[in-house]
């Protein structure tokens, strides 16, 4: 038991900033959210970890990378719901064909 | 260099070379299954956290849920010329950079803080992690409220996600 | 500790002690004692998968009015080895245009997802691999890999039928585990913790399957939706789609699918046995009496649980050599409509008798839980007859009447 604080933090960055490189570069509207995935599970392991290294007596890390839980499996099933019903009308997934609405 | 820190450094690589590879691969399903790759090891690493609680429900509701709700999305909206050629856009190298810039500054951020190379404190006898949280998840002058908030909100959500999905039966 | 009392810590420690004296640093002997047990584990784990073929045949035979294999060996004990040995020999073809490595990877993701559901499943109260606090979520975590499994078998087999049972297999097995971890949570409220091994330490005042029939029954439903056998067999009918997603596989990667899907309905048989029926506990705290001391011993533990989980694996044979199949709408209709609703009525039900009636004395608690469940059972098949008196009704299907026989003629 011996990992100092800082490797998890460190960790959970570079998991962070690989996802937010994935966002914004992905073409495939599916491709640009896993990578939102990545970076929800970058926030929960920073979570967890200060949830240990602090008081780990009080809940709240937990509970709260619980609730993170929660809203990230409701985000995936609206967002993919919503891409496969764009992919319906309009045949494609590329983020950028979807345009519509542009002015 | 102890054996916990060993099982950490193997661990945190395969988490970033997952997650490289899924940000990288073309083809799109591959991408979906490194993911998976990438939030077992999460869950490994939440398991040297002695969160044992959240581990196993990683793996139930990331792997078993969400990552079988993405492979059915993508099978369900191949195209074949979709697969072929790159798969980033034209400027990806403006995401790289930002991602390091930010990546670095948050790593000075961190080393500057105080007492962020503390190692753990052994955790306290008789507290069992899976009743404490149970506790603090339906106590009144807990967490009870964030709780059923976001039960409304999966409900809200499968709500949604059904109608949004239906086909319209003309 | 003795050998008698606790037999693999003995061992490790024997064997511990041989490695420091090969001078050996002590955490690379921790590191190596884990890894041989480990593999002690999964050998143990397929040596039964191999007699389990061998029993399968014969029951199946059995409830089929046949005798099975009977040259090979006797009783036909080796005819197992026999298959194991065609298995091995036969081509290994990977179809065109498969992706291979998923190809390659399913079938093992598919026997590991059951293999280390052994890593919890305590033998005896001295012999297991890991008393997790979290078991029981443990079980449904190893189903999660399993159901990956089957899907990327599916899709890289490129065939439409192989795809097509991935699919139906994949809704059936995350619409399952939905009764099964409400299910779940009954041994937990009854037990007060999650571990396996406090489980069936919990039950040796009085068995489970006795304090809630109702659960025994759903999760037996759920857990054989889990398996994909029948009748729940829909992704592997041969009359239907031919095999599903393990049509493109040949030798021994069909092997690992076969082998892995027996060895996963004894371990739910395992399951059934320490949630419901005691584990490895005895029976209704009977050892505690001096001339049945011997009970505890943990070799003889280990017998008794080998038989209870048999005997839940038997059941489920019986089970799926005796019904027809059912169609995939009807078995999603038949999760989502009646075992859900049920399971959650079971479960606000046992939460509060549980705490309403612990103040009873033993034997009225007792009562009060089995009958509660009687009554929901009664009420839930009285609701079902009306359901469908009234569906006669509105299609006008006469009332089924009985006739003697000469009025049939």
């Amino acid at each position: 038991m011996s990992i100092p604080l800082s490797w998890y933090l460190i960790l959970a960055a570079a998991l962070f900033c690989i996802g937010l490189y994935g966002v914004l570069s992905r073409k495939n509207a599916i491709a640009i959210l896993l990578c939102i995935e990545l970076m929800l599970n970058a926030v929960n392991i920073n979570l967890v970890a200060f949830w240990r290294y602090q008081n780990a007596a009080q809940m709240a890390g937990q509970a709260f990378a619980v609730i993170v839980f929660a809203v990230a499996a409701a985000e995936v099933a609206v967002g993919l719901a919503l891409i496969i019903s764009v992919y319906r009308r309009r045949k494609t997934v590329v983020a950028d064909e979807i345009n519509l609405m542009k002015w | 260099m102890t054996a916990e820190q060993i099982i950490f450094l193997l661990t945190g690589a395969l988490v970033l070379v997952s997650a490289l590879m899924v940000v990288t691969v073309r083809n799109l399903l591959h991408a979906a299954l490194w993911l998976v790759v990438a939030l077992f090891g999460v869950a490994v690493l939440y398991a040297i956290l002695q969160a044992n609680f959240l581990a196993v429900v990683q793996v139930v509701v990331y792997i078993g849920a969400i990552a079988i709700l993405f492979i059915f999305a993508v099978m369900l909206t191949r195209r074949e010329a979709m697969e072929k050629g790159r798969q980033t856009r034209n400027n990806w190298w403006i995401p790289a950079l930002l991602g390091l810039t930010i990546l670095t500054g948050l790593a000075v951020l961190i080393l500057s803080f105080p007492g962020v190379q503390r190692t753990e404190a052994v955790l306290p006898a008789g507290l069992d992690t899976v009743q404490a949280l149970g506790t603090a998840l339906v106590s009144p002058d807990a967490y009870v409220l964030p709780f059923e908030v976001a039960s409304v909100l999966m409900l809200a959500a499968l709500v949604g996600a059904v109608y949004i999905a239906t086909v319209d039966k003309k | 500790m003795t050998f008698w009392n606790n037999p693999i810590n003995f061992i490790g420690y024997w064997l511990n002690g041989i490695l420091t004296g090969w001078h050996l640093p002590a955490a690379i002997a921790s590191i190596l004692l884990y890894v041989i047990g480990i593999i002690v584990l999964i050998l143990f784990a397929m040596t039964l998968d191999i007699g389990l073929v061998w029993v399968e045949r014969k029951v199946v035979a059995r409830f089929q009015d046949r005798l099975g294999p009977n040259r090979i060996g006797p009783f036909g004990l080796i005819q197992p080895v026999a298959d194991i040995i065609k298995m091995v020999i036969k081509e290994d073809i990977t179809p065109d245009g498969a992706d291979k490595i998923i190809y390659n990877v399913a079938p093992v993701l598919a026997a590991t997802s059951v293999i280390v559901l052994w890593a919890i499943l305590p033998l005896a109260s001295t012999i297991y691999g890991v008393d997790l606090n979290v078991g029981l979520l443990f079980i449904v975590a190893a189903g999660a890999l399993g159901t990956l499994a089957i899907i990327m078998a599916g899709w890289s087999s490129n065939n439409k039928y192989a795809l097509l049972g991935a699919f139906r297999m994949v809704s059936n097995m995350i619409s399952y585990e939905i009764p099964m971890v409400i299910i779940l949570l009954i041994p937990t409220i009854l037990a007060n913790t999650m571990s396996v091994r406090g489980i069936t330490q919990a039950q040796s005042g009085m068995w489970f399957a006795i304090l809630s029939p109702l659960a025994l029954l759903i999760f037996l439903i759920s857990a054989i939706a889990e398996l994909g056998r029948s009748p729940f067999d829909l992704n592997e009918a041969e009359s239907e789609i031919v095999a599903g997603f393990h049509i493109e596989y040949t030798g021994m990667k069909f092997g690992w699918f076969y082998a892995g899907e027996l060895l996963h309905a004894f371990t739910f048989g395992g399951f059934i046995a320490i949630l419901f029926f005691g584990g490895y506990g005895g029976f209704f705290g009977l050892e505690k009496l001096a001339v049945l001391t011997w009970l505890n011993i943990p070799f003889v533990q280990a017998l008794v649980f080998i038989a209870k989980a048999t005997f839940g694996y038997w059941v489920i044979m019986w089970i799926k050599y005796s019904v027809p199949r059912i169609r995939i709408d009807h078995m999603l209709a038949f999760n989502w409509k009646f075992l859900v609703p049920l399971s959650l009525v079971v479960l606000v039900n046992t939460a509060t008798l549980n705490k309403v009636l612990i103040v009873l004395p033993n034997w009225l608690y007792v009562l009060g839980m089995f009958g509660s469940n009687i009554v929901i059972g009664y009420a839930t098949i009285e609701i079902l007859r009306a359901y469908g008196r009234k569906q006669r009704k509105a299609e006008k299907i006469p009332e089924p009447q009985a006739h003697t026989q000469e009025q049939a003629v």
